[in-house]
């Protein structure tokens, strides 16, 4: 008996295959956006484990400060168990570049080079010699000495002794010392000026990355919720449609419990093809966004991470358990109706449309209610997990809000409708909505997803490419190798610049924390061009005075140091707060005294980089003359033009992976739509019958759906504005705020939305196209069956 | 003549093949008269009325309503007849389920072009005054004929085509709305042909046609044969 009714069951898929693909399509794409979404955050994770535990730096605790080989020779001879450590940017590359010391570094930790073969550690000690992860072979700028793959080298890693590493970045400074015995006790007077942080759990790398990770997995979330959709509005109408089958099953003597798993063991069968078909999908949008997603870290945050994707036995559980979880969300609803359903329940698939008309208003209550705790959320959250409940809470309740609205609006126009054919569209539209809710709430996340994130990305270029005007306001930027070679150049620039500013900087403690510090010259390149947040009277005047500091926003933001307030900058002392500004792009805080100043707690600093002023049209002349007469490498005499440049690249890449991710959330949010019309277009025709036998033919019925689509299509698209702008602006002040520490304007981009919601119209009338097609071919004998049928 | 149908054949494909469902049926209906449509489950009754109606051609024969020879119209044209000259009223009612009561009872004449009559009055005569805001689902299967009947005769068609249209009503309810139909057909002058089982019912018109495996059973046709009013 069980097996005749699952095969009763199972009839009903061969029957509509459309249905089946739906909803099997619609479970694929949840799961696989979702999987690979968290695949490629997976990936990116482990990377950073590995970076981070390169030669115990994850464990150990560190000293850092301005220290040379010297410094380490001192703390050596005073007894303290120190290795050095350069860990730097390769020039010319995005790799890191990090030196070391083999005879003091930890041993046993990954990334240890094995130097026990004969003429290793000769060659590795005299430069002949270095170590890369096995993905940058092919990545390596030219001029190094020959390179051997160190397997479990973290990627984009190249692992040089430390006088190698200084040589090739032609400096003698040292990043820092790991600490590898016990935590010195006096370090002020072995290493005066230095700090000794201690371990932290997880790296540098992995907390700034922290928040774009996270923005992935909203939109995977986002994505699978949109998939989700699909599967709900499918399954409900399989089991809507299968209601006079499940009531001859019960009246044949089914046990309703016997038909209630029978049911339940279909949805495990659905589970298991869609969950499959999500993994290879989810793995084909991993292998896809990877390469993206790494340039995007690489550019941003300096992180590597490993362009191979490997298809682990985890990602198997997790793809079948969230179709799982999907489908009992999606189909728990109905299997718990089905369970308590009365043996003569009548099959009303028509009315299940309607019926959940009187859901629509307690949905819309249940919206309002969330934008309200949005709103609380936003005005009074703090922390990175509040701006998300308030990026959820908006999201969902503005969906919720989507039914009610539309109707409400169909409504009034149905009322104002002046002929017969208008008003009954009007209407006729109305009664779709609840039919089509769920692909219009779709279609409305994904909008407002777009249009938020889109503002968002907009807003930050023209704040970021306005602020690199401000912060690169030197024509050329000039790094000498020492002292010597820096007063020659300076010597030769004599009469051939308008300015010279020095750019002198020092690692200090803000408020107690890790920041930098910079000198800067008096002078009308600050002046008129310095992107100030916030500043007192005479601001610099008084810098020049060694009256105060500037702080950038994130350590302003972080530490509550607004003008008015006193800033500890450690060994350089305390100052007022003079100003405040911007300073995209830095997770560190970093702080501005006048140059005098800075001298006088820094004597020793030597000045080796510039800032030059000079006019335009001499900038090429001087920098190709510098460059050749001084033998300077690319990297050490830079054009504000080239730094702009790049900067702008690493911003695009940095969004190219959200924007490829709101191209299939809109495409998702597409097809839902159009499971919804095709699957409506079959229910409809008992509702378009009469009208067509009343005398409207059967094109201008055909006409009339493509129509309608559009205007429910355009109105969500014009719903979704304010949804995105509000998104936008919890993204913007609160999200970035509590992520990265800088708050940005709001600049709102009304053309980017007007195509928008072109696409969208396009979308929908696509996706009404083929049924409308379908109606207008329609045979009359079909429509006909309409009345016979229901005799 | 108002309604001229000659020699008119239909067949449906099934999966057994071609199945002949009207095979030759001739009558005529002249205009201000009833005539019922009576015969067996299968016997082709609802299809011929459908022919009449224009919502589907007919393989063979002729149908000519109002002049207009159905099998030369094309899909636009049959829809003006449809709008235009017929009333059609089903047993499933098939009121236009996103419309209010009201708006259904005035669609066809709106439709058609004619003069709206007032709501008020017709609300009154059809009992349903008190649920012209009410939507189709939210009336019972009597009220949902009474505005189905309203809804075409309030259009003034010159030929109202009733498929068992007291078929899911109870018998006292089904004689009061026959009795409606008929004395509202009777004021607006329409002619009716009614698809019924009811001989009680095919009684109260003016003539019967019998259909018997789709063909005119002319025995049982008598005293007044297929033509009605002739």
């Amino acid at each position: 008996m069980t097996r005749a009714a699952f095969q009763a069951l199972w009839s009903h898929w061969r029957r509509h295959p459309i249905q089946l693909l739906t909803l099997v399509i619609g479970l694929a794409l949840a799961t696989g956006l979702w999987i690979g979404v968290q695949a490629i955050n997976a990936q990116a994770r482990a990377s950073y484990d590995q970076a981070a535990a390169a030669l115990g730096q994850d464990s150990l605790p560190r000293i850092t400060g301005p220290l040379t080989l010297t410094d380490f020779a001192r703390a050596r001879r005073a007894g303290l168990a120190v290795t050095p450590i350069v860990d730097d940017r390769l020039p010319r590359s995005r790799l890191r570049l990090l030196g070391i010391d083999p005879f003091t570094a930890p041993g046993g930790s990954p990334g240890t080079p094995d130097l026990s073969g004969a003429g290793d550690l000769t060659g590795f000690l005299t430069g002949d010699l270095i170590f890369v992860s096995p993905d940058v072979v092919d990545a390596l700028p030219p001029g190094l000495p020959p390179a051997r793959i160190l397997p479990d080298l973290a990627p984009g890693i190249v692992l040089a002794d430390i006088a190698t590493a200084q040589a090739i970045l032609g400096s003698e400074a040292i990043s820092h010392l790991l600490v590898t015995g016990a935590a010195p006790v006096d370090l002020a007077t072995v290493l005066p000026g230095t700090v000794l942080e201690a371990p932290v759990a997880g790296t540098d790398v992995s907390r700034l990355t922290d928040s774009f990770h996270l923005n992935l997995t909203a939109f995977g979330l986002l994505a699978f919720a949109v998939g989700l959709f699909i599967v709900h509005a499918a399954i409900g109408l399989a089991f809507e449609q299968r209601r006079p089958l499940f009531r001859t099953l019960r009246a044949l003597g089914l046990s309703s419990g016997r038909l209630t798993g029978l049911l339940a063991a279909e949805l495990v069968a659905l589970t298991i093809l869609g969950g499959t078909l999500g993994i290879i999908l989810g793995y084909l949008v991993a292998a896809a966004l990877l390469p993206g997603v790494a340039a995007t870290l690489g550019g941003l945050y300096g992180a590597q991470v490993a362009g191979g994707l490997s298809l682990s036995p985890l990602w198997w559980l997790t793809g079948f358990a969230m179709a799982g979880a999907g489908l009992a969300l999606a189909g728990g609803q109905s299997l718990w109706q089905l369970a308590r359903l009365p043996v003569l329940a009548p099959a009303m698939p028509r009315a299940w449309a309607r019926a959940r008309s009187a859901a629509i208003r307690r949905q819309g209550l249940g919206g309002l209610a969330l934008l309200v705790v949005a709103a609380a959320f936003g005005a009074l959250g703090q922390g990175l997990l509040a701006g998300f409940a308030c990026l959820g809470a908006l999201l969902i309740g503005a969906a919720l809000l989507l039914p009610p609205i539309l109707t409400a609006v169909l409504d009034v126009g149905a009322r104002m409708a002046k002929g017969p054919i208008a008003q009954w569209i009007w209407a006729d539209t109305r009664q779709q909505v609840p039919g089509l809710s769920l692909a219009l709430m779709a279609l409305l996340l994904a909008l407002a997803a777009n249009i938020g994130v889109g503002t968002m990305v907009g807003s930050f270029r023209t704040t970021f490419t306005g602020w690199l005007d401000q912060r690169l306001a030197s024509e050329l930027y000039l790094t000498a190798a020492d002292e010597a070679e820096a007063a020659s150049l300076l010597a030769d620039l004599e009469g051939r610049v308008t300015a010279i500013l020095p750019i002198v900087s020092a690692e200090v403690t803000l408020q107690g924390a890790p920041a930098d510090l910079f000198g800067v010259a008096d002078h009308a390149t600050y002046r008129d061009n310095w992107p100030l947040l916030e500043a007192v009277p005479d601001l610099w005047e008084r810098l020049a005075a060694g009256e105060g500091a500037l702080v950038n926003e994130q350590a302003a933001r972080r530490s509550d140091l607004w003008p008015g307030s006193t800033v500890d900058l450690g060994p350089a002392g305390a100052y007022p707060v003079l100003g405040v500004y911007s300073d995209y792009g830095n997770p560190r805080g970093q702080a501005i005294l006048g140059l005098p100043a800075f001298d006088a707690a820094f004597p020793q600093t030597p000045r080796l980089r510039f800032a030059l002023r000079l006019p335009q049209d001499q900038v090429t002349a001087v920098q190709d003359d510098l460059a050749a007469r001084f033998d300077l490498p690319p990297e050490r005499l830079v054009n504000q033009a080239q730094i702009k440049a790049f900067s702008l690249s690493v911003f695009e890449q940095t969004f190219a992976v959200t924007a490829a991710l709101n191209i299939l959330t809109l495409g998702v949010a597409a097809f839902a739509l159009w499971a919804s019309l095709t699957t409506l277009a079959g229910m409809r025709l008992p509702q378009i019958a009469p009208v067509w036998a009343l005398g409207l033919t059967r094109r201008r019925l055909a006409l009339a759906d493509p129509g309608r689509a559009l205007a429910l299509a355009g109105a969500t698209a014009i719903l979704a504005v304010p949804v995105g702008i509000a998104l936008a602006w919890v993204l913007l002040a609160v999200v970035n705020v509590q992520a990265f520490g800088w708050r940005l304007p709001l600049l709102p981009d009304p053309s980017g939305w007007i195509w928008l919601g072109l696409w969208a119209l396009i979308a929908a009338g696509l996706a009404a196209a083929l049924p409308a097609w379908r109606l207008w071919r329609l045979p009359p004998a079909q429509l006909v069956k309409v009345f016979a049928h229901e005799r | 003549m108002l309604l001229t149908v000659r020699d008119v054949e239909k067949s449906f494909t099934t999966a057994d093949g071609n199945q002949p469902v009207l095979r030759g049926v001739s009558f005529d209906l002249e205009a201000g008269r009833t005539l019922a449509l009576t015969g067996e489950s299968g016997s082709g009754k609802s299809t011929l009325l459908h022919l009449v109606a224009g919502l589907d051609a007919p393989d063979g024969g002729q149908i000519v309503v109002d002049g207009a020879d159905i099998a030369k119209l094309d899909d636009p044209g049959r829809a003006a007849l449809r709008r235009g000259t017929v009333g059609l009223i089903f047993q499933q009612f098939n009121l236009i389920p996103s419309l209010d009561v009201a708006a259904n009872l005035t669609f066809h004449a709106r439709l058609a072009g004619r003069p709206v009559p007032e709501i008020g009055p017709l609300a009154d005569r059809l009992g349903l005054t008190d649920h012209l805001s009410r939507y189709p689902e939210q009336l019972s299967g009597g009220q949902q004929q009474r505005v189905a009947i309203g809804r075409t005769l309030a259009a003034r068609p010159k030929l109202v085509l009733a498929d068992e249209p007291t078929g899911n009503l109870d018998e006292a309810t089904g004689d009061a709305m026959m009795a409606l139909m008929h004395d509202m057909v009777a004021e607006t002058g329409a002619s009716l042909l009614m698809v019924t089982h009811s001989d009680r019912l095919a009684a109260m018109l003016d003539a019967r046609l019998h259909l018997r495996s789709g063909q005119v059973d002319m025995p049982q046709a008598a005293p007044r044969t297929g033509t009605a009013g002739a």
